[in-house]
């Protein structure tokens, strides 16, 4: 299963991966929504954890795009904001919405229930 | 005083000690100001009119007494005038026709009298008398013929002077009488005659007995030495000697104010009536000729008095009702401005919570997952994996950014604008809904739980996430305050103005009143850094206020706290579908 993990927070999204990884995840992550395209145009990923709030393009715009380039793929928000309209949005279009910071179980719990395993 | 008890303003005991009563005014002692003025400009100009008024009537009542007096005197002195001169008249009348020679026969003389006893009335007998004062012809009941007035004041007086009155005197048969006599034109040779009359003087008396006096009142005729010359009612018998002063001559009517020998204030008219030595004197009592001024004047004091009265109870009442109504409203504002500053001060607090927790969540996500990958390393590597030591640092990092996300995360609901999804529910239902939530611990913590709220209460529009939150924070706090035995009570009512009362209370342990002013507050806590938060009532302020409630707090120490929330049956808002909630 893989994972692509995108927030603006590298020291945050790295170890996450990691982490990730740790747990038998096959895991990328980028910190721009450029560098996210060209990871989702090179490997098809089966759900991105994507932060809602980040410079230039924002978490909801961005799965916009990464839908019209694998319309498989699950999204699962993640955002230290919690404001009702993001919450709304969040989880409206996406799978889940968690907010941070969270334990590393929660995460893998809502990867596995989006991916039905 | 008792009176004063009930009806004293309502802020009669209240003293200007909190800060925001020096803003407003005294009301005590404008209170007091206001009556004090509202007294003096009705009573003062009253008093005056009343004094204008009194002054008025009694110098009205009294000058037409006077006026009165004056009359019925100076008609009286007319009638006994002309009563004396009428006989006079009479025997100028004789002397004028006749010689006296023609009166020497006694049969003339007899004739005359009974002429004039039959014309005219109250003449006794008729007497003439020569020069030499003696009587050489008499006709009367009494034997007089022959007698000499030679040496009698009455004679000179009357050869002196023409005609003459004399004084009233008691006579032969002990009757009071009076002369009168008439002179002829003194002859060539200096030789004169008189004619002389005894009038009775039941005339007089009947003359005054006609005035219709009152009891007090007195009528009589003096002469100029004060002896009575007819009978008084109240100054003696004839020729008494009256107590009263002898006025001064005066040619018209006059009136005195003395004193009798009682002290009492009379007054008195009196005339003099001319050619005669006698003064006609009419006494009145002051106090019986004012009786009708004693009544008035009775009347209006009390009339004063009464008006009085009720002008003091008028401005006790408007102005205690007005000052009230003042204070009140006053009162209510304080209290409005109190809540607008605790629940303004609240926002704030709230947004700078939510702020921080906005920007300490994200570095808190980077402590957790690096945190998290230290900690996933040592996992897999078995060196560390059995160092207790390492792995309870790690725990301890751990634990506290889970403590710290769970501050920030409520911090965050507790500012979230969220739109309240509104639904009709069952009070009860929603209730018994938390309690179910608490499963077994009042039960464990022996507890008793009483819940109150009518089957028939309506059914409420309003949040149902909102109200179960609310009543779990409260129901919570409750069970923390009370020990084992404690009692929860739970009703609710249907209030005025479609709103709904709902009150939880508690017999724990109470809340001190400098508590009781921040229970509100976020981060407010009294449980130690080991217990909550400090959110849990800041959050359910902010939910009652979101749902257009209210919330308020009672408590005593040692006693218990009661919470009480209003809300209102419907909320004004857009009802959503249930459905859309999260």
């Amino acid at each position: 299963m893989r994972v692509l993990l995108v927030d603006d927070e590298e020291k945050f999204v790295s170890r996450l991966a990691e982490r990730l990884e740790i747990r038998g995840f096959e895991s990328d992550w980028a910190t721009t929504s450029a560098e996210a395209f060209s990871k989702a145009a090179a490997a098809k990923y089966d759900v991105a954890v994507l932060d809602v709030k980040m410079p230039h393009m924002s978490g909801l715009d961005l799965k916009k795009k990464l839908q019209e380039m694998s319309p498989d793929m699950k999204f699962i928000f993640v955002t230290g904001h919690g404001s009702e309209e993001d919450y709304c949005a969040g989880s409206r279009e996406g799978f889940c919405y968690i907010i941070k910071p969270f334990k590393i179980e929660t995460l893998v719990e809502k990867i596995n229930q989006a991916m039905n395993v | 005083m008792d009176v004063f008890q009930h009806t004293r303003p309502h802020f009669w005991n209240i003293r200007a000690s909190k800060t925001h009563d020096r803003l407003l005014f005294n009301y005590r002692r404008v209170w007091l100001v206001s009556i004090f003025l509202l007294l003096v400009v009705s009573l003062f100009p009253m008093s005056i009119l009343m004094g204008i008024n009194f002054k008025l009537a009694h110098e009205a009542i009294s000058n037409e007494n006077r006026l009165r007096t004056l009359r019925i005197t100076s008609n009286t002195r007319r009638t006994i005038t002309y009563f004396l001169e009428e006989r006079l008249d009479a025997l100028r009348f004789i002397v004028q026709g006749r010689k006296p020679e023609s009166l020497t026969s006694n049969e003339e003389l007899r004739y005359l009298l009974l002429n004039l006893k039959m014309g005219f009335g109250g003449f006794v007998d008729l007497g003439l008398i020569d020069q030499s004062g003696m009587q050489i012809n008499y006709a009367g009941p009494f034997d007089l013929q022959g007698k000499s007035y030679k040496d009698q004041d009455w004679f000179t007086k009357c050869a002196e002077e023409c005609s003459y009155i004399s004084d009233v005197f008691l006579g032969y048969r002990n009757r009071p009488h009076m002369i009168i006599a008439q002179r002829w034109p003194v002859g060539e040779d200096g030789s004169f005659y008189v004619l002389r009359s005894t009038l009775d003087i039941t005339k007089f008396i009947t003359i005054i007995s006609s005035l219709d006096l009152t009891a007090g009142s007195d009528a009589f005729i003096c002469n100029h030495e004060g002896l009575l010359q007819t009978p008084s009612r109240h100054f003696g018998e004839v020729l008494a000697k009256i107590t009263l002063p002898i006025p001064e001559y005066s040619p018209h009517s006059q009136i005195m104010e003395v004193e009798d020998h009682k002290g009492n204030p009379i007054l008195v008219g009196y005339a003099f009536i001319e050619n005669s030595p006698y003064i006609l004197m009419l006494v009145k009592r002051s106090e019986e000729v004012m009786k009708g001024w004693y009544s008035l004047r009775d009347e209006m004091i009390w009339f004063f008095f009464g008006s009085s009265v009720v002008i003091l109870i008028v401005v006790y009442g408007m102005a205690t009702f007005i000052m009230n109504r003042v204070y009140d409203a006053d009162q209510g504002r304080l209290k409005a401005m109190e809540r607008l500053e605790s629940s303004s001060r609240l926002i704030s607090v709230g947004r700078l919570a939510t702020g921080v927790a906005h920007e300490i969540n994200n570095p808190l996500a980077v402590i957790s997952e690096n945190a998290g990958l230290l900690k996933d390393i040592f996992t897999f590597k078995k060196e560390y994996k059995e160092d207790p030591q390492l792995m309870e640092l790690i725990d301890a990092v751990l634990e506290s950014v889970e403590r710290s996300g769970a501050i920030t995360k409520q911090l965050l609901g507790f500012a979230r604008q969220f739109e309240p999804s509104i639904s009709p529910l069952h009070l009860k239902e929603v209730m018994s809904e938390v309690l179910s939530f608490l499963g077994k611990e009042p039960l464990y913590r022996n507890i008793s739980v009483h819940m109150d709220i009518p089957e028939d209460l309506p059914v409420i529009y309003s949040d149902r996430r909102s109200l179960q939150q609310i009543f779990l924070n409260l129901i919570n706090n409750a069970i923390q305050a009370m020990n084992s035995g404690g009692l929860l009570d739970i009703t609710a009512r249907k209030i005025q103005g479609d709103r709904v009362s709902i009150s939880i209370q508690d017999n724990g342990r109470g809340i001190s009143p400098e508590n009781l002013k921040k229970i509100f507050e976020p981060f407010f806590t009294t449980r130690g850094l080991n217990g909550g938060t400090g959110l849990g009532l800041s959050i359910t302020y902010g939910l009652v206020r979101k749902l257009n409630g209210d919330i308020t707090v009672h408590s005593e120490l040692g006693v218990g706290t009661m919470f009480v929330i209003t809300l209102p049956f419907r909320f004004e808002g857009d009802i959503k579908d249930e459905s859309l909630a999260r």
